[in-house]
Order: C-alpha cells, then structure tokens, then sequence
C-alpha cells in the first residue's frame, strides 16, 4: 500500500520540477521589469518601481512601434481570416473536380517552412518596388499564413450542414444573406482559431518584417526590441525586462481568451506553426 | 416510381443548387492572386536564382547570369556549409525529435488522470514558452545562463564556478532554449492522442497482469503511432525554419558553433550580399522541407 502512494506521488514531483523549470525565466522579466536595479539574476526587487514601464511608454518611438506591429498582425489577422473564410466557401460547397489535389496542396503549402523562401521573397519584394513597404510586408505576411486559414476554415465549413442554407434560399434569402447570417455565426470558433494562431505567430515574428523593412520608422515592435537589447541589453535590464512584458502581453491576453479554441487548432493539423 | 421521380427532382435540385454555388467560384480568386504572387512565386524564384549569380553588390547586382551548378559545387566544396549542415541536424535531433518529443510524451503520460487544477497549472506552465516570442525566449534565456546569471547564482550554491553557457555550451543553450519554446505543441498533441485511448483497453490489461512499462510499450505507444509520426514530422518542419531564436540568442556563434542552415542562408545572402549563394541555401533547406512535407501528406492520407 505504502509503495504505491509513493508511486503516485511521483508523477506529481516531477511535473511540478518541469513546471518551475518553465516558469523560472519568465519569472526574471517579469521581478526584473518592476525592479530599479535589475541584474541578470533572478530576485525580488529591493525597490519596487513602475518606472521601467514609464519610460519604455512614453517613448514615442516604442509606442510607433507598438502601432506598427498591431497594424501589421491585426492586419495580416483580418485579411487572413476575412480571404480564407470566402476561399473555403466553394471549397466545402462546390463539387469542384480537383478539390482533394486542391486541399491537399494547400496542407503541403501550411507545412513548409517560411523562413526557406525568406531570399528570394527579399528579391521578389526589390524587383516589385516593395522593399521597406508596410502594405507589401502586409501582403506576404497574409500570403505565409493563407494556406493554413483555409485549411481550418473549410474544415469548420465542412461541419455547418447546407440544409439549413437552402431552406434559407427557398425563403428567398440570397447567397450572401445565407453565408452572412446563417454560415458566419456557425463559424465563430473557426474565426477564433485561426485569429489566435495567425496573430500570436505574427506578433512575435521577427525575420519577415527584419528582412523586408529598412526604415527606422516602419519597423514593428519585434523588431525594435531586438535593436533595443543590442544596444541598452547589457546596461537597463529593467528597461528590457518592461520591454518584454509590454510586448509580450498582446500575444498572452489574446491566449488567455481563446485557449479553449487552440486545441482545435491543432487537431485539425495547425500544429506547423511553430 | 415514386423513386425515379424523387431521383429526378433531387437531379435537378442540385443543378440548381450548383448553379447559385457556381458564383461562389470568385471567392476563391484573391486568396488564389495572393498566394500566387507572395507564396507560390518565391518558391519558383528559389529554383531559379539558385542558378544564378545575383548579388546584391558589385557588377553582378545589375546584370544577372546563369551559372549553372557553380553555387552548389562551391556550396559543396564549402566547409562551412558542412558544419552548417551538420549543426541543423545535431539542433534538429535534440532539441526536436529527442528534446520537444520527450518531452511532450512525459508530461501528457505524467498528466494523464491527474488533478485538474494542478494538470492546468503545470499545461499552463509549458503554453507559457508557446506563446512568448522568440526573442523572448531569446533575452530570458541569455540573461538566465549569462555569467552572472540566475543559473550560475544557483549552481555558486553547491560551490561551481560561474560558466559562460553561451561561450562553452553553445548548442546545449541553444537546444534547452527551443525546448522551453517548443515542448508545449507535442504536450497537447500526445494529451489528445491519450485521451482517446478506449479506458477499457488499459483496464484489460491491467487485469490480465501487464505491469506498467509492459501497458506503455505494448499498448499506449502502439496506439498513438501514428501521433508519434505526425508529431516527429511537424517538429522537424518546424525545428529546420528556426531562425530568429539562434540569432538572437547566439548570432550563430562563437565561431559558426550554433550556425544552423537559416542562419547560414541568412549571412551569405545578407551579410555577404551574395543572393545567389543564399538561394542556392535556401533551396537546400527548402527541398528537405518539401521532401518532409511529402511524408507528412502521406502520413495524413493513410490516417483517414
């Protein structure tokens, strides 16, 4: 008996071992961020003080920044999910001859790696005149994660059944009546997990707009806050560490509402990106 | 002959049907404009400019010649490119395949049956390393092995003398790192993967006296092979496409240590402004990329 209460303990030491192990570094920046002489070492902060956030907020620059990355990601979020929710529409309800290559293109499309065509969609961006364009950054970010948007999208299609559209059409409702009124609000967790995916795995992308931006001016938030470790990094620890809260609370709020559609998501073969 | 008529209402029902859907074919249209400029586009640009001499500098900015095999013989010949090559694979295995994949497997077999509040503690724990950006995991993870940092400070308690971690241990850094980054995706696929093992299966065993790693090896790991397959294979697409994590982290040093193919990719193309050389890379990772995506299709087919 005493044996296996032992071995029912176990398990649980070794998750909470796993889990402080996670947990620890996040730790540092979020008691370093509140800290006035914040080192590299993990510590409760001898003088406890907001006034990393302040500067790092009053900043005109970062705020800029922050407004750059929230017109790229919510952009790149919407244009995702509004072009994929039409794309799939005759995907699922059409009898289209080749849809099953179609589909299964699209699958292989969600799997590859983007940072691979990274040089030549540098090259493609100089030949359009695009370079250091936040509409064309926009596009390609739109572009990587289409694929994966109709995947979903046509998948949570596939499950509103299409009786109740045409019961809607013999009442003489029209297509787009019967998509916005009938397909639409059935559709709610596909919009919410391809938002979560797309948006968190835009917000925190650095090579696309670090590689397709150049001026000061136009570059989001992950990409400053990488020039901002390069240069204070080793000095305002504290600064960075309000740096990292405030740019990672976006992607951690979205989370924080919508974990319940993530599982899906991942069911469904979006677990590609990374 | 109810039947036939029926037959022929339900023909003509869906002719018309079709006929509104039909329009629905334009829908299609951006998303497929789009994907062919900004996706599909570049993919046909890499297998062409990897033939080429672009660069980004110099007299062959302006004028463009096609070299033949030139970049991959000097890509071949290139030793730098074979350590490259070999530093994605050692990245990929462990902090991947062995690392994300271990992992993952531990803590849903761990968490199976436990305590729910707990269970969302320690999954809310590993989602947290899912959801921070990579740079980060980047900056927490140099300042947590930094010299002075918080691991060298807890290690000083059992007397060791403070180690550079990103100087001496470069690819271990690196590899913890994209486990901490990682490890949740496996989690929830191999959660999903166990749950849906029938509870009457394991209590078969259990009373026909199979001990635990015997209900482990012979019955779970059986029954989630396939999950094991897709799991191995969306990391290893996703461990190939890192970047920004090493190069934030470790710049691909000291000394190429942590130069993974991206990274490689990236520096010859933008550093050394040799676009056609970082094609010619940037091929390379794409047709493991393709040939892995492949598998991955197959692995999805047979699964239906």
């Amino acid at each position: 008996m005493k044996n296996n209460k032992t071995q029912q303990i176990i398990p649980y030491i070794i998750l909470s071992v796993i889990a402080v192990l996670f947990i620890v570094p996040l730790l540092w920046v979020i008691f370093a961020s509140f800290d006035a002489q914040a080192t590299q070492v993990i510590k409760w902060p001898d003088e406890v003080t907001l006034d990393n956030y302040a500067s790092v907020i009053l900043d005109p620059a970062n705020q800029r920044a922050f407004l750059i990355g929230i017109f790229l990601s919510g952009g790149q979020t919407l244009l995702v999910v509004l072009l994929s929710l039409l794309a799939a529409y005759p995907l699922s309800r059409f009898p289209l001859k080749n849809k099953q290559k179609f589909m299964l293109a699209i699958l292989f499309m969600t799997s590859l790696p983007i940072t691979a065509v990274m040089v030549p969609v540098y090259q493609l961006f100089l030949f359009l005149n695009l370079h250091d364009s936040l509409m064309g950054t926009l596009l390609f970010l739109t572009a990587s994660q289409l694929p994966f948007g109709i995947w979903i999208m046509k998948n949570f299609i596939d499950g509103v059944p299409v009786d109740l559209e045409e019961s809607a059409w013999i009442d003489g409702a029209s297509l787009l009546v019967g998509m916005r009124k009938i397909v639409a609000p059935l559709m709610i967790p596909g919009i919410f997990t391809v938002s979560i995916f797309v948006f968190i795995g835009s917000w925190g992308n650095f090579f696309v707009p670090y590689i397709l931006l150049q001026s000061p001016s136009k570059l989001p938030a992950s990409v400053t806050i990488y020039q901002f470790f390069g240069q204070y990094g080793y000095a305002a620890y504290g600064q960075l560490a309000a740096y990292s809260i405030l740019y990672m609370l976006p992607a951690f709020i979205l989370f924080f509402f919508a974990q319940n559609h993530m599982s899906r998501g991942f069911t469904m073969g979006g677990a590609a990106k990374g | 002959m109810v039947s036939v008529e029926n037959a022929e209402l339900n023909k003509q029902l869906t002719f018309a049907k079709n006929k509104i859907l039909r329009k629905t074919l334009l829908f299609l249209l951006p998303s497929l404009v789009i994907l062919l400029i900004f996706f599909i586009g570049p993919i046909i640009m890499t297998f062409f400019f990897a033939f080429t001499n672009m660069s980004l500098t110099g007299t062959t900015a302006q004028s463009i010649d096609f070299v033949g095999f030139q970049n991959f013989v000097s890509m071949f010949s290139d030793p730098n490119f074979k350590t490259s090559f070999i530093t994605t694979m050692v990245f990929l295995i462990f902090s991947g395949i062995i690392g994300q994949q271990v992992l993952g497997f531990l803590l849903a077999v761990l968490m199976k049956n436990k305590n729910k509040t707990f269970r969302k503690f320690v999954g809310g724990t590993v989602m947290a390393g899912w959801v921070t950006p990579e740079i980060i995991v980047a900056f927490t993870f140099v300042s947590f092995l930094h010299d002075g940092g918080t691991l060298n400070q807890f290690l000083s308690w059992f007397g060791v003398e403070p180690i550079s971690w990103l100087f001496t241990f470069p690819m271990v850094s690196v590899v913890v790192a994209n486990i901490w980054k990682g490890s949740a995706l496996s989690m929830l696929m191999f959660q999903s993967a166990l749950d849906n093992i029938p509870f009457s299966v394991e209590e078969a065993a259990k009373i026909d006296g199979a001990n635990r790693w015997q209900r482990m090896w012979r019955i779970t790991i059986p029954m989630i092979k396939n999950t094991i397959f897709t799991n191995l294979v969306i990391i290893t697409l996703g461990t190939l496409g890192v970047f920004t994590l090493i190069y934030t982290m470790t710049g691909g040093g000291p000394a190429n240590a942590t130069a993974t193919l991206p990274i490689f990719m990236y520096e010859q193309a933008f550093v050394n402004y040799q676009l056609g050389y970082g094609t010619a890379i940037s091929l390379v990772i794409l047709i493991i990329g393709i040939i892995i995506s492949l598998i991955y299709i197959r692995l999805l087919k047979t699964d239906d």
